[in-house]
């Protein structure tokens, strides 16, 4: 297999295990702020106790995010040296702001607050987890920004044979950045609510701790209902982004083959790449996809046949994913929608805690398949219009060497997940110390 | 000209910084059967570490942030080049990261058993491969304009390397145990202060043995000839590996453990100093070399780099420097029984 393919594999084995760990880190922390917060201002130390208990497995996820996003830092150097030589100037400066301004931050204070319940007062120690939000929210900033630009670049111009920065501002300000960050932390805390949610719902299930757990629930499925909201609101905007500034992947999320106006969107729909067209294609919803889009339902939306067949994405796995992510994104309201109106007498409906005890997986299915959209629907593209996935590998490594360390990566980051996932579930049930 | 330069500078302090740091933990992790007689003195070594290591750790993600955002050409060449040592150095941090996190939360002998393999070996091959690495950059490394490398990992391995790869160990083992004789009591303490003073012989040895070595292996003392007021950073260098050995003699743990820092620091700017302008050099082709002048960014980036460098970089030190006062006590029994503890 070629080194091209096979680093692909590599970065995305590597991201996506990346990702697995990430957005409770991100969702999490606030909850724990507000918990450990409530507790300085209250003195109810059932709140303390709620920290702790929330907080420890925060930290066994933490462990994972952390020793994984330090191979990717390193795998734009050692598997895409064409990239980064090319976009280096523009790009490299927001890696290492991210690390300056944010992992620092985190790793710094997360260590204070693990360590300092006996050494520090309370208002300290609380102010700790207060940074560690900050830090890990600003580090998705920066990293975003970053991936902002590859898929929408801007603020550059080609000289001395590579894009070099001419707007900081220009990269920083524009409005991928603030969608696609307002959309990632608005699912990771949709994640972080359904975390809390189901694993209280197993313990009320059970009928232990139950004052503890209720509470819990309540904060969590308050949190959760918010975030699925707006995580949908602004998946809307991103989507008309998207329609301006990538015209391919939009007629892959939706499998439009051909240019037109008052374009509908299908309930059921198959695409058919090989012969350019969709073989299902029923219920149509008239002028929806122009409207959302663009705001109008006789916008006109460009289909796949107006652009060169290589320089359009995988239709199937990219319309997949759309779909499903949307999809789950109006049951997460629903269901949060539910569980807030009966949150008073929750324990009392036990067919619905256990529903949401099992929805824990589809709000991380929900994370991966987006990142699957915004991934894989960029391709051929690495840098959207500017530079080629197959132009950016590194000339020097061979296939052998990648193929070694994809296995490796594999065969680790199995295990780790592994004993992680296992010491997750153990923590969660066993439930808070007396 | 001015921004490359001091790139260069910010380059060298962020991977001195790191090695002081990541220095003693990698240093500690790798002495943990050596230092330990039992369960409870490993949990002190775990917890003599806890709160400082991931912290640490980030002066290596900044060095190869600022590597990419400041000399991005540099970055590309040099790490797709050394893939494979990158890569065990990547896998070794991983195990070693998760250890720590690990190993307290599940009560098993085999459980445990694993995360202390995974400690060990995950900080000594760290040492032990940045210092052949550093050694080989200084040396030259076989690439060609294009990027293209024509060495192998096992040349990696000759006897320069080697050396410094031995160097770099034996003095993160010695600014180990002088750490957990700062942060330990009794008995412990005690192994950690005579472990540090046998390995302080050893890195005075492979200190001179490199010093000279470097000499005829490298071009690094060419700009000391052309410069000799650069000689006092060697010097420098030399009279700190020699203040640690006097406050271990007056029995001064934590002064003994600056000098040891402060003989980090200096060693380190002592290589990158005669590097300069030199940043990946290549041993077959001087057209190749990467300098800091035809590998750098352009100068916005530079110089956009350098405010958020000034206006961050003192922060974090500053709360970093807290971290550290606030947990340099010594780690007691007391500590261990802590709902917390690692
Ligand atoms: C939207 C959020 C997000 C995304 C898309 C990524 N990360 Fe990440 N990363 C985080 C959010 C995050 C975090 C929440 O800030 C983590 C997770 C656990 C942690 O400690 O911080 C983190 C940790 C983390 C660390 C370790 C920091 C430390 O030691 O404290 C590094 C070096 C990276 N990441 C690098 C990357 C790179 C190079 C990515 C791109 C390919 C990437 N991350 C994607
Ligand atoms: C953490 C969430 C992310 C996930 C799950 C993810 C997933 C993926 C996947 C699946 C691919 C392979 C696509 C294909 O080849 O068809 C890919 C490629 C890539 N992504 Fe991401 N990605 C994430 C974040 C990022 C970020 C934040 C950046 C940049 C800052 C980034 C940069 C890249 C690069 C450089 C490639 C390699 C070239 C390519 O194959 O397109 N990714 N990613
Ligand atoms: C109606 C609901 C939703 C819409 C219209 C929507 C829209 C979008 C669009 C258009 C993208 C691609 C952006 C790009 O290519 O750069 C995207 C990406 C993404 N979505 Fe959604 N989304 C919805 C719901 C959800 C839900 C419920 C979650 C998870 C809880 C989620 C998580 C993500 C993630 C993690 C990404 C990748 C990061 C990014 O590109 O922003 N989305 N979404």
């Amino acid at each position: 297999m070629d080194v091209t393919i096979l680093s692909r594999l590599q970065f995305a084995v590597a991201t996506y295990f990346h990702f697995l760990f990430v957005p409770l880190t991100l969702g999490l922390v606030w909850l724990l702020a507000i918990m450990e917060t409530r507790y300085v201002k209250t003195g109810d130390e059932e709140y303390k106790k709620m920290a702790k208990f929330w907080g420890k497995i925060y930290l066994i996820n933490f462990a994972i995010g952390v020793v994984t996003g330090i191979t990717l830092e390193f795998q734009f150097g050692t598997n895409w040296a064409r990239y980064s030589q090319y976009v280096g100037d523009v790009f490299g400066s927001l890696l290492a702001i991210e690390a300056t301004v944010a992992f620092f931050l985190e790793s710094t204070f997360i260590a204070v607050w693990v360590f300092g319940w006996d050494k520090l007062s309370k208002k300290m120690h609380a102010l700790a987890i207060w940074l560690v939000a900050i830090g890990t929210n600003v580090s998705a900033l920066w990293i975003l920004t970053a991936n902002s630009w590859m898929q929408h670049p801007v603020g550059y111009v080609m000289r001395n044979g590579r894009a070099e920065l001419v707007s900081f501002s220009a990269v920083v300000f524009q409005p991928y950045v603030w969608l696609k960050f307002t959309h990632q932390i608005t699912a990771a805390m949709t994640l972080a609510g359904f975390f809390v949610a189901g694993v209280s719902a197993y313990h009320l299930l059970k009928g232990s701790n139950v004052s503890f757990f209720k509470k819990s629930f309540k904060m969590a499925i308050t949190y959760a209902l918010i975030a699925s909201i707006l995580v949908v609101l602004i998946g809307h905007e991103h989507a008309a982004e998207v329609a301006k500034t990538q015209p391919t992947k939009l007629a892959a999320m939706e499998s439009l083959w051909e240019t037109r106006t008052h374009a509908p969107i299908y309930l059921f729909l198959w695409p058919d790449a090989e012969h350019e067209k969709n073989s299902v294609e029923v219920l149509p919803l008239p002028g929806m996809l122009s409207l959302l889009a663009f705001h109008s339902t006789s916008a006109q939306v460009k289909g796949l046949k107006d652009f060169p067949k290589d320089e359009r994405p995988p239709v199937l796995p990219t319309f997949l994913s759309f779909r499903i992510m949307v999809g789950l994104g109006f049951l997460f309201i629903l269901l949060t929608l539910y569980g807030y109106f009966k949150r008073e007498d929750i324990e009392n409906h036990p067919a619905y805690l256990k529903i949401m005890l099992y929805s824990i997986p589809l709000t991380y299915i929900a994370i991966l398949l987006g990142w699957t959209v915004a991934e894989v629907g960029r391709q051929p593209w690495i840098v959207y219009g500017l530079m080629k996935v197959k132009d950016a590998v590194s000339p020097t490594i061979t296939s052998t060497q990648v193929l070694t360390s994809l296995i490796a990566f594999t065969l680790v980051y199995t295990l780790l997940g592994i004993a992680d996932f296992y010491l997750i579930i153990k923590t969660a049930k066993k439930g808070p110390e007396a | 000209m001015i921004w490359q330069i001091i790139w260069f500078i910010l380059w060298a302090v962020l991977w001195a910084v790191y090695f002081i740091l990541d220095g003693f933990d990698l240093g500690l992790g790798s002495l943990l059967p050596v230092l330990a007689k039992n369960d409870k003195e490993r949990r002190i070594i775990y917890n003599a570490m806890g709160p400082f290591w991931d912290g640490n750790e980030v002066w290596l993600i900044t060095a190869g942030g600022a590597t990419f955002a400041a000399f991005p050409k540099t970055y590309a060449v040099m790490f797709s080049c050394l893939y494979t040592p990158l890569l065990l150095i990547l896998f070794a941090l991983i195990l070693r990261g998760v250890a720590f996190e690990f190993r307290s939360k599940h009560d098993s002998e085999g459980w445990r058993k694993i995360w202390d393999f995974c400690l060990v070996f995950g900080s000594f091959l760290p040492a032990l491969l940045f210092g052949v690495a550093f050694a080989n950059i200084f040396k030259g490394i076989p690439f060609d304009v294009n990027g293209m490398y024509h060495g192998n990992t096992l040349k990696l391995l000759n006897p320069y390397g080697l050396v410094g790869g031995i160097l770099f160990v034996l003095v993160f083992m010695m600014h180990g145990s002088l750490w957990l004789w700062v942060k330990s009591e009794g008995d412990l303490s005690e192994r950690a202060k005579e472990t540090a003073d046998k390995f302080w012989y050893a890195v005075l040895v492979f200190a001179v043995i490199f010093l000279a070595y470097s000499y005829f292996e490298t071009k690094l003392w060419d700009n000391y000839f052309k410069s000799p007021i650069l000689f006092v950073i060697p010097l420098l260098a030399v009279i700190c590996l020699v203040m640690v050995k006097v406050y271990i003699t007056k029995g001064e743990s934590f002064r003994s453990w600056l000098s040891s820092a402060f003989t980090i620091l200096f060693t380190v700017f002592w290589g990158i100093v005669g590097l300069f302008p030199n940043l990946f050099p290549s041993s077959i082709d001087p057209n190749a070399s990467l300098t800091i002048f035809n590998s750098s960014s352009s100068e916005l980036t530079l110089k956009i780099m350098t405010v958020v460098a000034v206006i961050f970089v003192p922060i974090v030190i500053f709360y970093q420097f807290w971290t550290y006062k606030t947990f340099i006590h010594t780690v007691t029994e007391k500590d261990l029984e802590s709902d917390e503890a690692y």
